[in-house]
């Protein structure tokens, strides 16, 4: 049926007869060329879709997705995860109290713990995640609120920032480093897990927060002005946002790899998010080496030191621990979606089928009923 | 090869541009001229020689004949080009934005980036203008600096000037095949009558000789004209465009007046032919001669489906302003429920205002609904589409070298949607290659037979092909006249020097517009009879008086035919044919004939014995009263060249009988007649053709008689009426009745064999009548205002009382494959209705050949005198005609019946309280006719049908007298044939033969409309589909206009990425095969009915373009929602899989797939990916707020990016395809029939194609059966034809 449509028939007929005169002195100057593209003869594909030709691909789509969505799916569910809201929302709440006194510059942290206990022990790495809720981390204003120049360490903007950082460009008369919206709302909870041995103890989980940013944000895009020596002379004569608790040189003090604009919470941070409930990546929990899951089934306790004010546009904070699969992390909506547009198509492929059946032969014995 | 495809390109380009943007009137250029400060209705113009400082100062007050036609100076040009770009909606829209981005609360993107479209659009219009400006600069430069011989008053000689410096009052002498430099007036010719020729080409295509001729009056100086002499004053009107008329007087210091007419004028542009030199005082200069004032640029209409189009865009508009209200609401509302955003936000305005402010950023977020670069893009596509058909060589026509000539660049859709073609009859549907076959003389008939057998021979040595013939005649022209290699069609002298620059300057090529004179129509067998009759005249054999006076009718017949013209006289060897000085005296006068032949009183037989008539020939030879057979080629052979075809006709036909123009100058016509010898016949007044009076008429002396005779040729009806004057009736006792009712007898009979009929009439003036008649018609040729009347009306009161002498029948053979034409037209739904100027017998054979009408068909024929019959003769028919269709007889709509309908009835049926009825009549017949009609009834038809039944409607025809209904059709088409170029330069596109209609509609047209309509649909499903996906992502960011693409991506998504594969899609696209096009006429109908862009197609596009939006977002949506992916790597699966759903819809609905289409589909894509991966890779701090460092890669390198364009993709497109398959085997169109069968192998196709044809043919003649008999029409006015198989002989006669 697709056949190309290249053939004796075109050729013919379009050559015009030459005329048998003695052609002495008269040029056909004028005579368009008889060429296959100047008279639109172009050799051509000529895809008609009719039953019988589409049929093949709604199987083809059928039988191809209906085994990756089986695949996304198994996969999405080997996942696992696991998600606290430490919001703090209602009064049983161990965040409650924490979360009613909000103040960003109130010296005095507020910590409660959480516990909860794991069904499964979680093998391989572990990843920890914030999340949080209706926070429109990509709302068109908060977006442009910052200056990358400033970030990638440019000692110009440094001082004197870009204006999309308005209102969070200066303050007191000293540029904000980092200046803007974004930097300003910078997450500042700090989780802590700790694991509850039968016997009662806790025992810290190790939490590694290096790689937790894109190699490009931490090494090509964002840098410290003037390399990393002394970050202190460096921030000299600029300020500190204004929610923040410490300078962006404090950030670290303990690795000065992670320090400044190069720390890695705040680098991922900084990208924001797509959708307005969003988790960030925290810390990574690497395997043990040995035989035993990273995080044995068992008590557990999630320390927070509750800083971030979330109440006042109704927002949740959660605490993700989830393991990850080569397709990302736990959605099993893919699966289900692949599994469902190749049993429509393979659906769909016996429906056509049948028209081909009933309406094809019609096709093509003869076009015209008579 | 390669170079030349180039040129055309570029050629075509530069053309499009133009119109593209030009939407007002060209641009002329800056007139250098000052206003005519006086403000007078004339001019006046005196010898630049004049000391008189008064009208020196007139004189500098015209403009000089520098011609600027640039647009801009070298300083002008970047403000002069941004003030005139900026005046087009396109861009205003686009600054718009821009502007809108710079508000810092508004803007959505950074400002550099929204600057981008319109720098983008201006710079390539600057680069375009600049360009043009620069040809059209060098070409002025070229121009200016031509150089002419200007009279100087120090040095007292003509010397060298260049053009630019001629001025108003100037003498200019120019030699022979010079260009006239400006409008001059002619002062004096090396001929010693007084006369020029000019060739004007240049101006209008026309490539025969015109005649001009010298003030009359101006008293003659020696040997040249002396300036210095030259005190006359001219007074004419001011510069205008009309290029056939020049009104004004000269008057000499004496105060004597005389009158100006165009054949004084000589304008600019056009070539001096034949004549040695001239003189001319300059009238016009510059920018003010006629030349320049009729430069306009190429024509511009909106068509069909841009109207449709526009429409649309509205509703984009509409569109976009709801989303963007959403938009705003949303925002504000969002705003107003969050309760502390302080820290968040940095926003301190109440959330109204916010609102407001973010209606226009998301205006500019979703600027691309509307379409703006649609409309760039249908030009393009356009203009691609020009080039092909200009390149099909199915229009090229060998024997003229032409091919097709695309006028109007932006209407090529239009042919695709016609729906009514209204057509000329002489030189469309026929040859227009008149060749006399038979003549009535006296009441006497000459059927000339062996004529007629004569052209059933070169009809077929015209299938042969017989362009050899030609070619001897092109070589004679070019003998005569070594023209300039100058482009024929062109309309400017830009054109020409463009062209002359160029390395295509045509080498002479075959004359294309005055071979009157193939073999065909010269050589003309005498019928033996008449010849016999004319012998007489030298034959020492004596007659009765009976016959002796048919003998001067016959006689006078054939003066009239010789001299009663406008034909120029040339020959290969001699230049100029004019009558030498002296004249010879004539041998005899007819007179002293006639005298003998009383004398002599022998019995009539002996002049019809038959030995004397098959000896006659050999005997006029032996009697060397006759230079010798006319058909001897040499030395003697002469070129006639004729303004109509006609005319040479029938120049050709009396030198046939031996009464030969030899020569024509001012005053004085060579004539030979038989007998007698040569012959100078003083010429006192020519009364050119006009198409009110139809007819024209040479006041002459009659050089036997010395009386002043009014030789008059017409069309029968008006002849008819004016030879019956009651007077005449009472002179000549029965003689001239008789003669009349034979000759009308006979001319029914011509005009029932299709033939055109002219009669042939004469006056003979008494000298006191002449002197009368002569000083009111001097005052008329000298006055300036209302002319025409007056000359009308001095025509009408000289030809009156005229005698009959005889009639001559002209036939105009069919054009090859016209009836195959209509017929397939017809198939398509086309209406053909054919209009034309002649009597209604000859009308209806021709339709009758050309199977407009069939054998089975009706005749309605309607020609009544009277308004109140028509109105109810109408209304009657009307009525009847409804019973008939609601009898269900006759298929919808259509019927076999045809209207045929004279000039007087449709003067009635046009008036308004008829049309409606007339209108309703017409609709219901299958074909009309109307004949006897004038050209403005002709325009008045088009126009009435295309506005009252809202229709597309054509116009195709070659003369003059179609250039107002070629206006007024949507589509105009001008066939450049035997008539000059009027109707070509009117046209949208010109056709060398009518046969090309059928491709031109049914292929070109076809392709170019489903091709167009496609590409709109496509472009506005684009730009919908794009757009939402970001008005999706509103609800999911708080209405805050963000974007989740890098914003360099989002503009070039449109101008780049997904830019080619549309306009590839309207170029080359192919639903169904040329072949099968042509064959299957039917499939027409599916652009006439506009099915490719209905109403309801946009809506369900809109519709596929939201599921596909919703699609293409929320899959992405799922499949991140909650995970850690930001704003970019949110939108580059979205991106790609948009990207992806756009190209592969299009192959969907692509019908053919070239090597072309596969190349920019992938290159597209291509381009896509790999920019954005460069772009993540290497942009670190470029593009603010959004940076795109690593995104894109870090995407790519991640199975479920490919997992989520996967499935987008395949789901957003399921349902067209679904759609697409399903329609196509449950019920499929036409058009995928056929389409279908152009896959098949060559004999199933052949099958299928005849089983079509029967079908469409048995099902055609179902609704064609009518029972004529029942059908039989009482009423008066609307006679039922005589005789369908009258018709249908008649057919036989025409064709063969």
């Amino acid at each position: 049926m697709m056949a190309s449509n290249y053939n004796a028939k075109e050729e013919d007929g379009h050559q015009p007869a030459a005329i048998g005169h003695g052609g002495a002195g008269t040029v056909k100057n004028k005579k368009p060329d008889n060429t296959a593209f100047k008279q639109q003869r172009l050799p051509a594909w000529q895809p008609i879709l009719t039953a019988g030709t589409v049929l093949p691909a709604f199987f083809v789509i059928g039988l191809i997705f209906i085994p990756i969505g089986i695949g996304l799916f198994v996969t999405s569910n080997n996942i696992k995860e696991l998600e606290i809201d430490y919001t703090g929302g209602d009064m049983s709440s161990p965040c409650y109290n924490c979360s009613q006194s909000y103040s960003w510059n109130s010296t005095k942290p507020c910590t409660c713990s959480v516990p909860f206990s794991l069904d499964q022990p979680f093998e391989s790495n572990v990843f920890m995640y914030y999340g949080l809720s209706n926070f429109y981390q990509n709302h068109r204003r908060y977006v442009k609120s910052r200056d990358d120049s400033q970030l990638n360490g440019d000692k110009a903007s440094l001082k004197s920032p870009s204006k999309e950082c308005e209102p969070y460009r200066t303050s007191d008369e000293k540029p904000i480093a980092p200046c803007g919206a974004i930097a300003n709302s910078l997450f500042n909870d700090t989780l802590e897990l700790y694991y509850i041995d039968p016997n009662g103890s806790r025992t810290a989980i190790p939490l590694v927060k290096k790689g937790i940013a894109w190699w490009t944000d931490k090494h090509v895009k964002f840098r410290n002005p003037g390399g990393n020596d002394n970050l202190t002379v460096v921030f000299q004569g600029t300020s500190k946002p204004v929610n923040w608790r410490k300078s962006v040189y404090e950030l670290d003090p303990s690795d000065p790899d992670n320090n400044g604009f190069i720390n890695e919470d705040f680098i991922v941070w900084m990208r924001t998010a797509a959708l307005p409930t969003f988790r960030k990546l925290y810390r990574i929990i690497h395997k043990k080496p040995n035989m035993t899951p990273t995080l044995p089934l068992g008590q557990y306790i999630l320390e927070v030191t509750y800083n971030y004010p979330v109440r006042s546009f109704e927002g949740r904070k959660r605490m993700i621990l989830s393991t990850i699969s080569w397709m990302g992390g736990k959605n099993p909506f893919l699966g289900i979606a692949y599994i469902t547009v190749g049993s429509v198509c393979f659906f769909l492929g016996i429906v056509l089928l049948i028209i081909h059946h009933k309406y094809g032969n019609r096709n093509h014995s003869a076009d015209i009923p008579s | 090869m390669q170079s030349s495809v180039g040129h055309e390109w570029l050629e075509i380009l530069s053309l499009g541009l133009g119109v593209m943007y030009s939407l007002e009137r060209p641009v002329q250029g800056q007139s250098s001229c000052p206003k005519d400060r006086l403000g007078r209705k004339r001019r006046t113009v005196v010898s630049s020689l004049t000391e008189d400082e008064e009208l020196t100062e007139i004189l500098k007050s015209y403009c000089s004949n520098k011609v600027t036609t640039t647009k801009y100076s070298f300083l002008s040009f970047i403000p002069k080009n941004l003030f005139e770009q900026l005046h087009r909606f396109a861009n205003i829209y686009f600054i718009f934005l821009a502007a809108l981005n710079f508000v810092p609360v508004v803007n959505a993107f950074q400002p550099e980036i929204s600057i981008i479209p319109i720098l983008l659009v201006l710079a390539v219009t600057a680069v375009k203008d600049l360009w043009e400006d620069y040809r059209k600069h060098k070409s002025d430069k070229f121009i200016n600096g031509l150089v002419c011989e200007i009279y100087s008053r120090k040095r007292q000689m003509y010397v060298d000037q260049r053009w630019q410096d001629v001025h108003v009052g100037d003498f200019v002498r120019l030699s022979c095949n010079e260009i006239i430099p400006a409008d001059m007036l002619l002062l004096y010719s090396s001929d010693p009558h007084g006369v020029c020729y000019i060739e004007t080409a240049n101006l209008d295509g026309e490539t025969n000789l015109k005649q001009r001729q010298v003030v009359r009056d101006l008293p003659r100086q020696g040997s040249e004209l002396t300036p210095e002499n030259f005190h006359s004053r001219i007074e004419c009107e001011n510069p205008n465009n009309d290029l056939s008329r020049f009104r004004g007087f000269m008057e000499y210091p004496s105060k004597a007046r005389v009158g100006l007419h165009n054949n004084n004028l000589l304008l600019r542009s056009c070539t001096i032919r034949n004549t040695e030199t001239v003189i001319g005082i300059v009238v016009y200069a510059g920018h003010e001669t006629k030349a320049m004032k009729n430069n306009n640029g190429p024509r511009y209409k909106r068509s069909k489906l841009e109207r449709r189009l526009n429409v649309d865009v509205l509703w984009s508009v509409v569109l976009l302003v709801i989303m963007c209200l959403t938009a705003a609401i949303g925002h504000g509302l969002w705003l107003r429920n969050l309760k502390d955003n302080s820290f968040l936000i940095p926003d301190t305005t109440s959330p109204a205002l916010s609102g407001f402010y973010l209606f226009w950023t998301m205006i500019i977020v979703l600027q691309v609904l509307i379409p703006i670069s649609l409309y760039v893009s249908i030009e393009i596509v356009k203009l691609c589409q020009i080039f092909f058909i200009q390149n099909d060589v199915d229009f090229y026509n060998e024997y003229m070298d032409s091919r097709i000539q695309c006028r109007a660049l932006n209407i090529t859709e239009d042919l695709g949607q016609i729906q009514y073609v209204f057509s000329d009859k002489t030189g469309t549907l026929t040859e227009n290659k008149m060749v006399f076959r038979r003549c009535t003389i006296a009441g006497v008939e000459y059927p000339h037979e062996e004529n007629a057998r004569r052209l059933e021979v070169y009809k077929e040595d015209e299938a042969l092909g017989c362009s050899h013939t030609l070619k001897s005649r092109a070589s004679a022209k070019s003998l005569s006249c070594k023209s300039l290699s100058c482009n024929r069609s062109s309309v400017s002298l830009h054109t020409l020097t463009g062209h002359s620059e160029g390395e295509e300057s045509p080498s002479p090529t075959l004359p294309q517009h005055s071979a009157f004179s193939s073999p065909m129509e010269k050589d003309i067998v005498p019928d033996p009879f008449l010849v016999q009759k004319l012998n007489c005249l030298s034959s020492p054999l004596f007659l009765l008086r009976d016959a002796s006076m048919e003998l001067t009718y016959i006689v006078d017949f054939f003066m009239a035919l010789a001299i009663c013209n406008t034909v120029v006289v040339s020959s290969p060897n001699q230049p100029r044919h004019v009558v030498p000085e002296v004249s010879r005296t004539p041998l005899k006068s007819l007179e002293d004939i006639k005298m003998l032949f009383q004398r002599f009183g022998l019995p009539r037989f002996s002049t019809l014995s038959p030995p004397h008539t098959t000896e006659s020939p050999r005997s006029f030879t032996q009697h060397g009263s006759w230079k010798g057979p006319p058909s001897e080629p040499g030395a003697d052979e002469l070129i006639y060249e004729a303004e109509s075809p006609d005319e040479a006709a029938l120049v050709h036909a009396a030198r046939a009988y031996r009464c030969t123009l030899q020569g024509r100058s001012l005053e004085r016509l060579l004539v030979e007649l038989p007998g007698m010898g040569s012959l100078a016949v003083r010429l006192l007044h020519i009364l050119p053709f006009d198409s009110t009076r139809k007819r024209m008429s040479v006041v002459v002396r009659h050089p036997l008689t010395n009386q002043v005779v009014v030789y008059t040729k017409g069309a029968d009806s008006v002849i008819m009426d004016l030879a019956e004057s009651p007077k005449g009736a009472e002179q000549s006792d029965g003689r001239q009745g008789h003669i009349r009712e034979q000759t009308q007898k006979h001319l029914d009979n011509y005009a029932r064999e299709g033939l055109r009929t002219l009669c042939i009439a004469k006056k003979v003036q008494t000298s006191t009548e002449y002197e009368i008649w002569l000083k009111r018609h001097a005052f008329a040729e000298t006055s300036i205002e209302n002319r025409e009347e007056l000359l009308l009306e001095s025509a009408q009161r000289l030809e009156t009382n005229l005698t009959l002498l005889g009639a001559t029948g002209i036939e105009d053979r069919l054009q090859e494959e016209v009836p195959e034409t209509i017929e397939a037209l017809q198939r398509a739904g086309v209406k053909v209705w054919v209009l034309t100027g002649d009597k209604q017998e000859t009308a209806i054979n021709i339709a009758c050949a050309c199977k407009l009408l069939r054998t089975t068909d009706q005749l309605l024929t309607s020609s009544s005198s009277c308004l109140v019959s028509l109105q109810e003769a109408c209304k009657a028919l009307l009525l009847e005609l409804r019973a008939e269709v609601e009898r269900g007889e006759a298929a919808e709509g259509t019927s076999g019946f045809t209207l045929v309908v004279d000039g007087r009835t449709l003067d009635f049926a046009l008036q308004e309280d008829l049309k409606g009825d007339f209108l309703e009549l017409s609709r219901r017949c299958r074909a009309v006719v109307c004949c006897r009609s004038t050209p403005l009834q002709k325009s008045h038809v088009v126009q009435l049908v295309r506005d009252q039944l809202r229709v597309m409607t054509l116009a195709i025809g070659d003369g003059a007298n179609d250039v107002s209904m070629i206006q007024v059709a949507d589509v105009g088409i001008g066939i450049s044939g035997q008539e000059g170029m009027q109707a070509v330069m009117s046209s949208d596109f010109a056709i060398s033969r009518f046969k090309h209609l059928r491709k031109l509609l049914l292929v070109h047209g076809h392709w170019c409309y489903t091709r167009l309509a496609n590409m709109i649909l496509y472009f506005f499903y684009k730009n919908v589909m794009y757009v939402n996906l970001l008005f999706w992502y509103q609800f999911f960011c708080g209405f805050s206009g963000s974007v989740m693409t890098n914003s360099w991506v989002l503009i070039f998504f449109n101008l780049l990425f997904t830019s080619a594969p549309p306009l590839l899609y309207g170029i080359l696209d192919k639903d169904v095969s040329a072949d099968t096009l042509i064959k299957l006429p039917e499939l027409y109908k599916s652009g006439q009915n506009s099915k490719a862009y209905l109403p309801s197609t946009f809506w369900l596009t809109m519709l596929d373009a939201l599921y596909q939006s919703l699609v293409c977002f929320f899959i992405p949506y799922f499949a991140y929602a909650g995970s850690d992916a930001d704003m970019l790597s949110f939108g580059s699966p979205i991106n790609a899989s948009a990207l992806l759903i756009i190209l592969l819809h299009q192959v969907i609905e692509s019908r053919t797939l070239t090597w072309l289409h596969v190349l920019v589909l992938v290159g597209s894509a291509l381009f896509y990916f790999s920019f954005t991966l460069v772009f993540s890779v290497v942009c670190v701090t470029c593009s603010p707020p959004t940076n795109p460092l690593g995104v894109d890669k870090l995407q790519m390198s991640q199975p479920l990016f490919y997992g989520v364009c996967a499935l987008t993709t395949v789901l957003a497109l399921l349902p067209r395809f679904l759609f697409h398959a399903l329609r196509n085997s449950i019920s499929p169109s036409d058009t995928l029939k056929a389409a279908l069968m152009d896959q098949l192998n060559p004999d199933n196709y052949c099958r299928r194609m005849q089983h079509w044809n029967q079908t469409q043919a048995q099902s055609k003649a179902r609704g064609l059966i009518i029972n004529v008999e029942d059908l039989d029409i009482k009423i008066p006015d609307f006679i039922l034809p005589k005789e369908l198989k009258e018709c249908r002989a008649a057919t036989g006669s025409v064709l063969s």
